[in-house]
């Protein structure tokens, strides 16, 4: 995984509430047995219609989002299953980050493991940002150094991230490499249980 | 100050804790299925690492396997799904429950039923249900495919520890009122977030006489309102319950496993972040009709009308629900009409489940065009259920018997609700296209599925003629 420091990204808003992992990732899609090739399957119902044609109302099919790689949502993203699926099809789509006022936790974890970054942001700094995604061309830019959202209009929000991920995410590092370095401690641990 | 069970099984686990980082816990039994595992065990291969404790994981196929023909797997995909197990779980030496296996069955019907699911446990598996193993007080949370890999690399997680939520039911439950009715009204009540960033521990009176089932039941659904894990404090019942299993200890070593297990209660004076209290009588029989599964009524009551929304995100919430399902503001839930019925899942799919729609289920017939089918939890639930008759009151009803798998819960299978078709399901999700596009799924108890599917439309058990059956 390489490292994310600071993205910046054309943003695409979905304005909905609780959109759940069986959206953004249907079960039939789920078979495949790699990591890869599931863009083209995210928010499959929402996004073809009944003949495989794309749905014209569908937020990110609209002229306005092409190319986005920032997503604004809203309230529980993520929710109910904890297929990683979800966050592997988002960053297959080209989604690296993204934004709401809040996220299901094992969605919230999938998208740190995968070097996708979920950005909390209050609820009216999301509003703001759900408005101006529906320019063409509203672009964001995402620090991970300071923690920071902004625009060139002069918003700027910050999210909270623990130090943990901060650095994870900094440095594109791999978390069992990290663990298996701990493996005497793992060791004793076993020994004491027995 | 006291601990609470939660403060106490995670104390136990710590591997390593620093400052600034998540804790470095230890997983006791990690389950694994065919869906969210191929990935990460080609990770392990990618990077020439073993797993690090195949004695403490165990492999099931569940997802995708048929439930009629079982051994004629016709989708391509899912044949190759549960071949990439077979064959990952040969070369990793983990002990495999596969499609010939006595032992099938859904992932969190079986941990239980082996007596793999302990107290005092940490679980995991790549599956959001995974809470239902808490009803033994354990911790036991859905991981994803990520977490998947490092578990079986290192047998640890790095977690930081949830805050607690204590959700007390007090009182008895009325007649006909079951745990599937339980859990419902708490997230008709509370919503689809109230858990998030918790861990839940049930108690109270109503959760102190259920069985161990119904606990079960009611863990399961704890990710419905955004809690990883719910779990209830062990006592008798789950002692008992667990007695004789396969993989518990016996003899002396049971005993003083049991003394230990039943030390893992909260203490008197351990505080929550956060408590939730529920009165049983508020509790009827419900009936979910929209596309959360907070977004629940009694069967005596009706969806709501728009302008009673709190606020924004709900009013759109609840008329897209509406839009989607077909229904118009203030319709009674009892006027919907059901095409299919669905009765299995790793909610309600264990024996009791199967006994609670059969008492429903019998002497009466399936009324016409509706299709019900049942599918036990675990091909041990089908022998045993078989051994006391109940396949055969469901078949002479007019209910199909099928083969053990998660089956019309997600729909991965052949076992698909045609689009504008309504399903009374005992599963746990009612997500737009969950059981099949277009598919509109109703969350109810075993007793409320049989009856809708005797019915064609949703009835309360309560009234029912041999209600007295039903506990
Ligand atoms: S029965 Fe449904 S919820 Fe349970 S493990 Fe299977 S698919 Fe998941």
């Amino acid at each position: 995984m390489a490292g994310l420091t600071t993205f910046r990204g054309k943003a695409a808003g979905m304005d909905r509430v609780n959109v759940d992992t069986d959206q953004i990732i249907p079960k039939q899609f789920l078979k495949r047995t790699e990591k890869t090739g599931f863009g083209q399957y995210l928010f499959y119902d929402w996004r073809f219609q009944a003949d495989g044609s794309p749905n014209p109302e569908f937020e990110l099919n609209r002229q306005e989002n092409a190319g986005a790689t920032i997503l604004v949502a809203n309230e529980n993203f993520g929710c109910g299953s904890s297929r990683e699926h979800a966050p592997w099809a988002l960053l297959d789509y080209g989604i690296q980050v993204v934004i709401a006022p809040s996220f299901a936790d094992i969605f919230h974890q999938n998208c740190l493991k995968n070097g996708m970054l979920p950005v909390v942001l209050k609820a009216e700094e999301v509003e703001y940002l759900l408005e101006k995604a529906k320019s063409p061309s509203y672009e964001l830019i995402v620090s991970l150094d300071d923690k920071t959202v902004s625009d060139a209009e002069g918003f700027k929000a910050s999210f909270p991230i623990s130090s943990y991920w901060q650095t994870m995410l900094m440095n594109g590092w791999d978390e069992i490499d990290l663990t298996m370095q701990m493996d005497e401690q793992i060791r004793k641990y076993e020994e004491s249980i027995g | 100050m006291g601990k609470t069970i939660i403060d106490k099984l995670w104390d136990k686990h710590i591997v390593h804790q620093e400052e600034g980082k998540p804790d470095l816990i230890y997983i006791d039994l990690h389950l694994v299925h065919e869906v969210t595992s191929p990935q990460a065990f080609s990770g392990l291969r990618m990077k020439n690492r073993p797993v690090r404790r195949p004695d403490r994981t165990f492999a099931t196929v569940d997802h995708n396997v048929p439930t009629v023909n079982r051994f004629n797997i016709t989708d391509p995909v899912a044949k190759k799904q549960m071949e990439t197990l077979r064959k990952n779980c040969e070369e990793f030496g983990i002990p495999l429950a596969d499609i010939n296996s006595p032992e099938q069955g859904i992932v969190h019907v079986i941990g239980p039923e082996l007596g793999l699911t302990q107290p005092g446990m940490t679980i995991v598996c790549g599956d959001s249900h995974t809470s239902t193993h808490g009803a033994f007080g354990s911790l036991a949370f859905g991981i994803g495919t990520s977490e998947v890999e490092h578990t079986l690399a290192t047998q640890t997680l790095w977690q930081s520890k949830p805050k607690s939520l204590k959700v007390q039911i007090d009182g008895k439950l009325g007649q006909g009122v079951l745990a599937k009715d339980v859990i419902l009204y708490v997230l008709s009540k509370h919503g689809v977030n109230f858990g998030t960033g918790h861990i839940i521990e049930y108690c109270g009176e109503v959760i102190r006489n259920m069985s161990m089932e119904e606990r079960m039941t009611v863990c399961n659904m704890s990710i419905e309102g955004g809690a990883r894990a719910g779990l209830v404090a062990p006592d008798d019942t789950t002692i008992e319950y667990l007695r004789g299993r396969k993989h518990v200890p016996s003899g002396q070593e049971f005993d003083q496993a049991a003394e230990q297990w039943k030390a893992l209660a909260s203490d008197e004076d351990a505080t929550y972040d956060k408590e939730i209290h529920i009165e049983a009588s508020e509790i009827a029989p419900m009936v979910s009709w929209g596309t959360n599964p907070s977004q629940t009524a009694p069967v005596t009551g009706r969806v709501p009308f728009l302008n009673e929304c709190a606020n924004e995100n709900e009013r759109r919430s609840v008329a897209s629900a509406l839009g989607y399902m077909g229904f118009s503001e203030g319709q009674k839930i009892s006027d919907i009409k059901v095409q299919k019925v669905f009765i299995g899942s790793c909610t309600n799919s264990r024996l009791e489940d199967l006994r609670l729609a059969a008492e429903v289920a019998k002497g009466r017939k399936v009324q016409q065009g509706v299709q019900a089918i049942v599918v036990p939890g675990s091909q041990n639930v089908k022998v045993l259920a078989e051994a006391e008759g109940l396949d055969q009151i469901f078949i002479e009803a007019g209910f199909e018997w099928r083969e053990s798998g998660c089956s019309m819960c997600l729909s991965m299978n052949a076992d698909i609700v045609p689009a504008g078709e309504h399903c009374a399901s005992t599963s746990n999700r009612n997500f737009e296209g969950r059981q099949g596009a277009g598919s509109r799924t109703h969350l109810v108890s075993p007793a409320m599925a049989a009856a809708a599917a005797v019915h064609g439309y949703f009835v309360d058990v309560r009234n029912l003629e041999s209600a007295e059956a039903v506990h």
